[in-house]
């Protein structure tokens, strides 16, 4: 899974954080944690609550999974880590239905299923469960960071195309035909493909750039 | 419980309310497994298969943690189950049809990160169905997983000889023929009832 992907040169701390950001996008570059993002980015406030779960999930595993990384034996290293994962994941479901219970409502099954989520699990196995708890936080933030952006960026496009609001808030003028596919399921592949699709071309162009010099 | 509503369940779970094109679950294996037809089909079996079992675990489960009032432990107990249950599965069908094994291969230890399996335990037991119910469901569910991993799998066949551009091989070509294989499915509505 991320192992093949992961580049080991990027060492430092604030490579490790900008490598998620960009480099090694979670959704962009590696396709990890495709089916959440997918699926809660029909609204820009779901989609920035869900990235936002996500990487505290993502950052609560990290530090612990790296603090104990020389205690956890190596042959049941894959049922550790998913306690742990699930655990946080148990503690974030939790905290959500308490302060916002009609969000808790909104994103159902999707809340628990963050413990399937193949995007923590592959952070945690390729760098977490390996590094100092400082590199893994840092490399744990940008990543949860990516993620957050990807997963807002696409849902404030799906929202604002589907339904002329933001956050709730209407910004297109009322002639303005909502794209009602946006909301849909199949609306959700086509935003995400897009969103790929831009990136591979602005990588392109970049990469051309840094060639030419 | 009639037939006919337990059909309308299974009609439901596999095309209504696919699994991977509406409900967006199981991603991963879509995109990663879904170049050729054969892996494709064994892969949508094992995930069958393991759904399945599953299933079948999580309502004993959800039974006994509601009887000693500790529902908050249940994704916790899904998920180690599940993986446990991956692991035991392998181990059996390794010892009693080798050729079985052969075919599923690398599939079955990567079932246990695959979100479809935990989505199956957690919408029943959301929805309180009950044992009978719980099988269909799962059945339902894989038999959808499987079409729809065919389905794209036979297309990226085809597309293996199209002209298509570099910036969108690979996952954007996918995710683009994923859209479109959703609107189609999205045909069926009204085809089994809503829950």
């Amino acid at each position: 899974m991320a192992e093949a992907l992961e580049e080991l040169h990027a060492e430092t701390a604030t490579e490790r954080l900008q490598a998620g950001l960009w480099r090694q996008n979670p959704i962009l570059v590696q396709a990890l944690g495709m089916c959440p993002t997918l699926a809660v980015s029909n609204t820009a406030a779901n989609a920035l609550t869900m990235g936002l779960a996500t990487a505290a999930v993502l950052l609560g595993s990290a530090l612990v999974i790296s603090t104990l990384r020389e205690t956890i034996p190596r042959q049941v290293r894959l049922a550790s880590f998913v306690l742990v994962i699930a655990t946080f994941v148990t503690i974030t479901d939790m905290l959500i239905e308490a302060i916002a219970i009609e969000m808790h409502r909104a994103l159902g099954a999707f809340l628990p299923l963050i413990v399937a989520n193949c995007l923590i699990l592959g952070r945690i196995e390729a760098l977490a469960s390996r590094r100092s708890p400082r590199l893994a936080a840092m490399d744990a933030l940008g990543m949860g960071a990516g993620f957050i952006c990807c997963l807002l960026a696409l849902g404030a496009v799906r929202e604002l195309l589907g339904q002329g609001t933001l956050f709730g808030i209407m910004l297109l003028p009322e002639r303005f035909e909502p794209w009602v596919v946006m909301l849909l399921p199949g609306g959700g592949f086509f935003a995400l493909a897009a969103l790929v699709l831009a990136f591979r071309w602005v990588q392109g162009h970049a990469d051309v750039v840094e060639r030419a010099r | 419980m009639i037939d006919a509503e337990l059909w309308s369940l299974f009609v439901n779970a596999a095309l209504v309310n696919n699994f991977v094109l509406a409900y967006f679950l199981g991603i991963c294996p879509f995109l990663g497994v879904s170049s050729r037809i054969d892996s494709a089909a064994r892969m949508g079996v094992a995930v069958t298969f393991v759904m399945l079992i599953a299933s079948l675990c999580a309502f004993g489960l959800h039974r006994m943690l509601t009887l000693i009032d500790a529902r908050y432990l249940e994704l916790i107990a899904f998920i180690v189950v599940i993986a446990s249950t991956v692991q035991l599965v392998e181990m059996f069908v390794r010892k009693v049809s080798p050729a079985l094994f052969e075919a599923l291969g690398l599939y079955l230890p990567l079932i246990t990160t695959n979100c479809a399996i935990l989505a199956v335990a957690l919408f029943q037991t959301q929805r309180g169905y009950g044992l009978l119910e719980c099988v269909v469901f799962a059945l339902g569910a894989g038999v959808g997983f499987t079409l729809a991993l065919v389905l794209m799998a036979g297309i990226r066949e085809k597309l293996a000889l199209g002209a298509v551009p570099d910036a969108a091989r690979g996952v954007a070509i996918t995710l683009l023929l994923a859209g479109i294989l959703s609107l189609a499915f999205m045909g069926f509505a009204g085809v089994g009832v809503e829950t």
